[in-house]
């Protein structure tokens, strides 16, 4: 919701936040530049000195006005001709012309109005408005992503142009904000929409009718220093009846010009005292180097628009197009799609092809839209959906579950649920299970028996398609190759081999790191950006699935590395196992944000076992030296199967890893990493006790065992996985 | 631009609305401005009798009344009260832009000590009061009156 309420006004005045942006960044410089222009200001000179400077130099003279800036611009009337200039208020002497320079004229009126008048205006106003819509939802949005308001300016991750976005916008968000609140409230102004207080003292009845009293004689202008000054304006020349008018910063009143006397004098309301501060704060008049720094804040916008534009392609991405798809309130089938990586948006889609070859008319969206008030022609709503992490939705389907819960059942619209999942893990498809838990509970019916597709299987999902052909009537063929991202080709530099002596080959392979353009640094797509606990997807030759491999390294380490076990009769690791330099793979990145180190200082704790090793290693790399980290590490048998054992004494020896402890199933004491583990447990419970997070990599059993053990370890300080899984201090990466 | 209204009736207030007004005349009122080089141009244009009291508005070139006050003199005699424009109001005119205004004046307004004034004010630059005062007589009209800081001409003729 927050998401959308930013997106949609975002891209919709991108280009006037971008002509607003960089006008008012242009002219925030010139108020700095008046300021260092201006001539000094004189200590304790009073307006009445002033005025008799100005008078020896113009004895025309009708106005004098004080900008904010201190500038001080006279305007006079001598032999008939009209003259203007700034003056040095040393000498009263001209220095400057008093003309505004026509760029910053142009500039002025094309950043308000367009130069289109009030239509311009509204415009403007209207643009103005969604900056301020956009960074408060923004706002709202960088404090969701970073864990809270007090962690803002916290180091960020992911994909550059997410970066980028989120760290120009927490730094300009400050003055994006009050750009765009002090704009509207000029702009209210503007269109009388706002009371008006300023001091207008009603012009006097009666004045004296004489004339000739020196502005230096006149005990009003003695006494007001220069620096309250805001205009004075001269009687005028051939009529007794006139007054002087004199502005400051308290009010205006007006002077007789032939005693001397202050006739009446006002001054201004809360409103316009307040029009003050706006109009200092939006332009920077008489402040200026808060203008610079607004005008540089605000310079933001542009590089903002474009990574926000970039953003939203991306979320788009992933998600197939659907030809001839009809609105929601016209399908008779409605598709719901809960999809992470996009491959379930895949098979949606084939199922939304085969459906529309069978007649039907069909809506295909995100599964976070779920709105079955909208569904009003529909006869049937099937939603496919993965599941993230433990049974979390995924990205698409956020909100899913809370909208059903909201939502009236549809008596008449049979609803059907198929998950997509890995059946190795120990939650398999948790979130479809949920998903079709929570809608029978509300009375859904269901159209058929939820069904759970492992790995992307085209034979389950074809199945699948052919119980609801009959449940539908309708002849269903689902034909679906799951679509790969697209591969990019790396080139092994070197292998280090393992385990031979235990008859479990392993190796460590190295790759090169494919060139990346800008786009994809940018966009965060291919070989630009990753770290240690992504996930490499190798496309095996002969296999239209992939197979995924932690990464254990960073691109800041300049190179592709995973561990690898030969699995008997596995097509891929045999393929990898005999893998060469100078041979190549055909592969790609998937980002795995769940299994990353937090970015906090507090201590590390590693546990992995065989291949599980490898992202550890990886986070030993980047993280070793900025906090201490300890790793438990079971293998076979040392001489064997010990995987980056040579690095491991290195980053010891360097004090990039903190503690080290191995445990080996077929040497010595033979032990298993969990038992090392309860052998460690008090140095766990002072880590934990620190506020450890703990990382797992391994096997499933191996992950299970150290469970059992760590919940023993954790039991005296009255404290359980649970808990620390729900701080987010204790996560795994399982195979 | 040419900004050009046609008032049917004479648009003086009601004071000035005394009998013999049925004899009223088509007066055609041209004001020229200059390249000043600045915003658009706020103008009063007013007329005040023979004893020199304000008698009565005839055109205000600029909608926001907050700017009004920057037109001193027109604002000094008539407290700033909008009703003194209303429906004889109109958008402010460009530098070097012309204003022309047609409207029925009453024949008792010539030859009678009533003079025309005409108050200018421009966005962040001087104030210009009384820019244009011109009696108002048969004689003058055609004659082109020089203003002094926006105003390059103003000429009424019948």
């Amino acid at each position: 919701m927050m998401r959308r309420l930013h997106r949609w006004p975002g891209l919709l005045a991108a280009a006037f936040l971008i002509m607003l942006a960089v006008s008012g960044a242009i002219l925030s410089v010139f108020p700095a530049a008046e300021r260092i222009a201006s001539p000094a200001a004189v200590q304790g000179q009073t307006v009445a000195e002033l005025a008799a400077l100005v008078l020896d130099q113009h004895p025309g003279a009708e106005q004098i006005r004080r900008s904010p800036s201190g500038k001080i611009t006279v305007w006079w009337f001598d032999g008939g001709t009209p003259g203007a200039a700034v003056i040095d208020p040393a000498t009263g002497q001209d220095v400057a012309s008093a003309d505004k320079s026509v760029i910053r004229q142009w500039l002025t009126a094309f950043h308000r109005s367009l130069l289109l008048d009030d239509a311009g205006r509204m415009t403007m106003a209207a643009a103005a408005f969604a900056m301020l819509c956009l960074a408060l939802s923004g706002s709202l949005l960088v404090a969701r992503r970073v864990g809270g308001w007090r962690k803002w300016f916290s180091r960020l991750r992911g994909p550059l142009a997410g970066r980028l976005h989120t760290e120009l916008a927490r730094l300009a968000v400050v003055g994006l904000g009050i750009s765009a609140i002090t704009a509207l409230w000029m702009a209210a102004a503007t269109f009388d929409l706002l009371p008006v207080d300023e001091a207008n003292p009603a012009f006097p009845a009666t004045v004296s009718g004489q004339t000739g009293v020196m502005p230096s004689a006149i005990p009003a202008l003695q006494e007001t220093p220069v620096a309250d000054l805001r205009e004075l304006a001269f009687p005028a020349a051939d009529d007794a009846s006139d007054v002087y008018t004199l502005t400051t910063s308290q009010g205006t009143g007006y002077l007789d010009q032939g005693t001397g006397a202050l006739l009446v004098w006002a001054t201004p309301g809360p409103w316009a005292r307040a029009y003050e501060w706006v109009y200092l704060l939006h332009t920077g008049e008489g402040a200026a180097l808060w203008g610079l720094a607004l005008g540089l804040m605000v310079l933001a916008t542009p590089a903002l628009a474009i990574t926000g534009a970039i953003l939203w392609a991306q979320g788009r991405r992933g998600r197939p197009r659907l030809r001839g798809m009809v609105a929601a309130a016209r399908a008779e089938t409605v598709i719901l799609v809960g999809s992470e990586g996009g491959s379930t948006w895949g098979f949606a889609a084939t199922l939304a092809r085969a459906l529309q070859a069978a007649g039907q008319a069909v809506h295909m969206a995100p599964l976070s839209s779920f709105s079955p008030a909208d569904y009003i022609a529909a006869r049937r709503i099937l939603v496919l959906t993965a599941t993230w992490g433990d049974g979390a939705a995924p990205s698409s389907a956020k909100g899913g579950l809370e909208r059903l819960a909201a939502a009236r059942p549809l008596a008449d619209v049979p609803l059907a649920v198929l998950g997509f999942g890995d059946s190795s893990f120990p939650d398999f498809c948790g979130f479809a299970v949920a998903f079709e838990a929570a809608a029978r509970d509300r009375g859904w019916n269901l159209l058929l028996p939820g069904e759970r597709i492992d790995r992307q299987s085209p034979q389950e999902f074809a199945r699948w398609g052919r119980a609801l052909g009959q449940a539908l009537g309708l002849p269903l063929e689902l034909n679906h190759q799951p679509d790969t991202p697209p591969v990019t080709s790396l080139t092994l530099i070197s292998r280090r081999n393992y385990g031979e002596a235990v008859q479990a080959p392993a190796a460590i392979l190295r790759f090169a790191v494919p060139k990346a353009g800008l786009w994809r640094r940018l966009t965060g797509r291919g070989f630009g950006r990753f770290r240690a606990g992504d996930l490499l997807g190798i496309l095996p030759q002969g296999a239209a699935v992939p197979r995924f491999y932690s990464l254990a390294s960073c691109h800041r380490d300049g190179f592709v590395e995973i561990a690898v076990r030969k699995h008997p009769g596995g097509l891929c690791s045999g393929q990898l196992m005999a893998l060469q330099p100078g041979q190549s793979v055909q592969a790609f990145l998937r980002p795995n944000p769940a299994f990353q180190p937090d970015r906090g200082t507090t201590p590390l704790i590693l546990i992995g076992a065989g291949t599980g090793i490898g992202p550890l290693a990886g986070f030993i790399r980047a993280e070793g030296g900025r906090r201490p980290v300890h790793l438990w590490f079971g293998a076979r048998h040392p001489d064997a199967d010990l995987l980056f054992g040579e690095d491991l004494e290195r980053w010891s020896d360097e004090g990039r890893l903190t503690g080290l402890r191995t445990a080996f199933s077929r040497s010595g004491p033979r032990q298993h990493v969990q038992d090392a583990l309860r052998g460690d447990a008090l140095a766990l419970r002072a880590l934990i006790a620190r506020g450890a997070r703990i990382m797992v990599c391994g096997g499933r059993d191996m992950a299970r065992g150290v469970q059992g053990a760590l919940n023993e370890i954790l039991a005296p300080m009255d404290l359980t996985l649970v808990t620390l899984k729900s701080e987010g201090r204790y996560v795994e990466d399982t195979y | 631009m040419l900004a050009k209204s046609f008032i049917s009736a004479l648009v003086l207030t009601t004071a000035l609305t005394v009998p013999g007004l049925a004899q009223a005349r088509p007066v055609t009122l041209t004001v020229n401005l200059s390249q000043y080089g600045g915003d658009g141009a706020y103008l009063a244009v007013y007329v005040t009798d023979p004893a020199g009291a304000y008698a009565g508005s005839l055109w205000m070139a600029g909608g926001k009344a907050k700017y009004y006050r920057h037109l001193s003199d027109w604002a000094r005699f008539t407290g700033e009260n909008i009703a003194e424009v209303n429906g004889i109001t109109g958008a402010s005119v460009g530098a070097g832009r012309s204003l022309e205004l047609s409207m029925d004046l009453a024949d008792a307004l010539f030859d009678a000590g009533y003079t025309l004034h005409i108050d200018a004010a421009v966005e962040d630059m001087r104030d210009s009061p009384n820019e244009i005062a011109v009696p108002l007589t048969a004689a003058g009209a055609g004659q082109a009156v020089a203003g002094r800081q926006y105003i390059a001409d103003f000429t009424y003729g019948f």
